[in-house]
């Protein structure tokens, strides 16, 4: 076995993103796959599982107990990081990346890696999207918001309906599971769900593909060693966008 | 190297696809994480223990990978009653469900709920990190012996997990034999701790854990060993087993069957690599092995 405990690291900086996203800035880089994730140490609080946005950032979302700690850190605060873990995305030439909210996060550093030719941006409100400008230097980006702040108004699958979809190799995704699986909808009608790649969100303890608590059903898979990142026509049937366990084990319904 | 031949294996009244079982706490927590790993060759598996309230467990973090194991404190995280949604389609299959309570009455209570859906209980009298359960009461001879009693009056089969954080783990084993137990499971983790210099702090969200994985193995060996001298009921060797060699050596010491844990988290697939090294067709029969280091 390798050892790998946490890693420390001091924040450099803290950025606004939008009114609830951040990203922190690290002294040491993680050299990583797009998609792939470390579990973030908040010291005193918690640890929870967050897409690698560069080598050397994270940008997070406040929702729970730890990313609400983390929003009060700034620079010179330190964190433990263990990880990357997880599969990332599969290599495409074209690929169509869709990300909704905070998902644009781990689809960031693939777009930088010059693959993918269209990215698929959603958020609620125009002050809402995430890397607009990040994402508009390496790839063709189309908008939707839910209110029509900005771009097209609905969901970012509305995007869809007039792209040539045939024309891309992969189709990468990572947004709130119920977008996700809107376009995990699409994708079937249209007889591509196996090339079309979904980042999935679980509750984690361990992060190392041992304890099961992120296990997805009915195939079993480790959503933090088997994925987080899985193909479309594995979850097809399965509790994708149904629902998911909590902390105890037990299932909420999406 | 020593192999044994394949054959029916039946342990503490638990039918077994062969010597090899998952062992508690680990890719436990669903039904069909549980069916995967029996699919990928485990000859039995035993779940996450389930307690009498759902809990979700210590704040993280809870695992810290070292050089040769594994130091995790979890907390003994379950959903409780509505585990038995996950067994149910599990019916038949050697699932072995692990419990823990604060008290006989509370093992008695989540023994009930699993009763005709489980091939036996394994009783978690051994968990080091969690407040009120496992080891505290583990370490009480008297409690092992009421809580086990509590379980095994089902007449369903009643395995009993110890700690190894004891003094003398013989007479707590005794305890569970006394209380009807049909096979002692031993080691559970080592109580351990490690800190991060560069944090300053414990590396675990609890502080203290279990250290399981190889760093265990010669403990788990000498706990085997010693309940083997002492009591009559057989034992199911648990910690660090990570080779077909080390589950001979288990067997040596006096284990009918193992568990395996930690070594799953370099190899999902650890049970069919075993397999293929332990089983021969002309092998030796598992009982010229079993507690033949305690003949020379």
């Amino acid at each position: 076995m390798d050892d790998s405990l946490s890693v420390p690291v001091t924040i450099l900086r803290v950025r606004k993103e939008t009114s609830l996203i951040r990203t922190f800035v690290f002294d040491r880089s993680f050299p990583f796959s797009p998609g792939q994730f470390v579990m973030v140490w908040v010291p005193g609080i918690d640890e929870i599982p967050m897409a690698l946005s560069s080598e050397n950032t994270i940008t997070v979302q406040k929702a729970g107990d730890a990313t609400t700690a983390m929003f009060a850190l700034k620079a010179g605060d330190r964190l433990g990081i263990r990880g990357p873990f997880g599969n990332g995305f599969t290599k495409g030439e074209k690929v169509l990346a869709i990300a909704g909210g905070v998902g644009a996060a781990p689809l960031l550093p693939l777009a930088r890696a010059d693959c993918v030719m269209t990215l698929l941006l959603g958020a609620k409100t125009e002050s809402e999207l995430l890397f607009v400008d990040q994402l508009d230097e390496c790839t063709d980006v189309l908008i939707a918001t839910d209110d029509g702040s900005l771009g097209l108004s609905g969901f970012v699958t509305a995007l869809m309906d007039d792209l040539n979809l045939g024309a891309y190799d992969r189709i990468a995704v990572c947004g709130p599971e119920m977008m996700m699986r809107a376009v995990l909808a699409k994708v079937e009608e249209k007889g591509i769900a196996h090339k079309t790649e979904f980042s999935l969100h679980r509750y984690m303890k361990c992060g190392s593909g041992i304890c099961g608590s992120c296990c997805i059903d009915p195939s079993g898979l480790r959503v933090c060693r088997d994925g987080p990142v899985f193909s479309g026509d594995l979850l097809l049937k399965s509790e994708f966008g149904h629902y998911m366990r909590d902390a105890s084990g037990r299932k909420k319904n999406l | 190297m020593v192999s044994i031949r394949p054959g029916p294996v039946t342990v503490g009244g638990v039918a077994l696809d062969n010597h090899l079982l998952l062992a508690a706490g680990i890719l436990g927590t669903t039904g069909s994480s549980l069916n995967r790993m029996l699919s990928l060759g485990a000859g039995g598996v035993v779940t996450k223990s389930i307690g009498p309230y759902p809990k979700d467990g210590h704040a993280g973090p809870c695992l810290a990978v070292l050089d040769d194991g594994i130091l995790n404190a979890m907390g003994l995280p379950n959903p409780s009653k509505e585990f038995v949604d996950e067994v149910v389609p599990l019916i038949k299959k050697p699932v072995m469900v692990s419990i823990f309570g604060g008290n006989p009455a509370e093992f008695a209570r989540v023994a009930g709920w699993f009763e005709g859906k489980a091939a036996g209980f394994e009783l978690n009298l051994s968990c080091p990190h969690a407040e009120g359960y496992g080891a505290a009461i583990g370490t009480d001879p008297g409690l092992v012996e009421a809580c086990t009693r509590a379980v095994s009056a089902t007449g369903v089969p009643t395995w009993v997990k110890l700690t190894p954080n004891v003094a003398d783990i013989t007479g707590i084993g005794q305890a569970a034999e006394r209380g009807g137990a049909s096979a002692i499971v031993a080691i559970n983790t080592v109580k351990a701790m490690r800190i991060s210099t560069g944090l300053r702090r414990p590396v675990l969200g609890n502080r203290y854990g279990g250290l399981s994985g190889s760093a265990v193995f010669p403990i788990a060996v000498r706990c085997v060993y010693e309940l083997y001298e002492s009591c009559k009921i057989p034992i199911i060797g648990c910690g660090g087993v990570s080779s077909a060699d080390n589950v001979i050596e288990m067997m040596m010491a006096g284990a009918s069957a193992v568990e395996i844990g930690s070594a799953v988290l370099n190899n999902v697939k650890i049970f069919e690599t075993i397999k293929s090294d332990l089983y021969k067709k002309d092998g030796l029969s598992p009982k010229e092995i079993i507690g033949c280091a305690h003949h020379g």
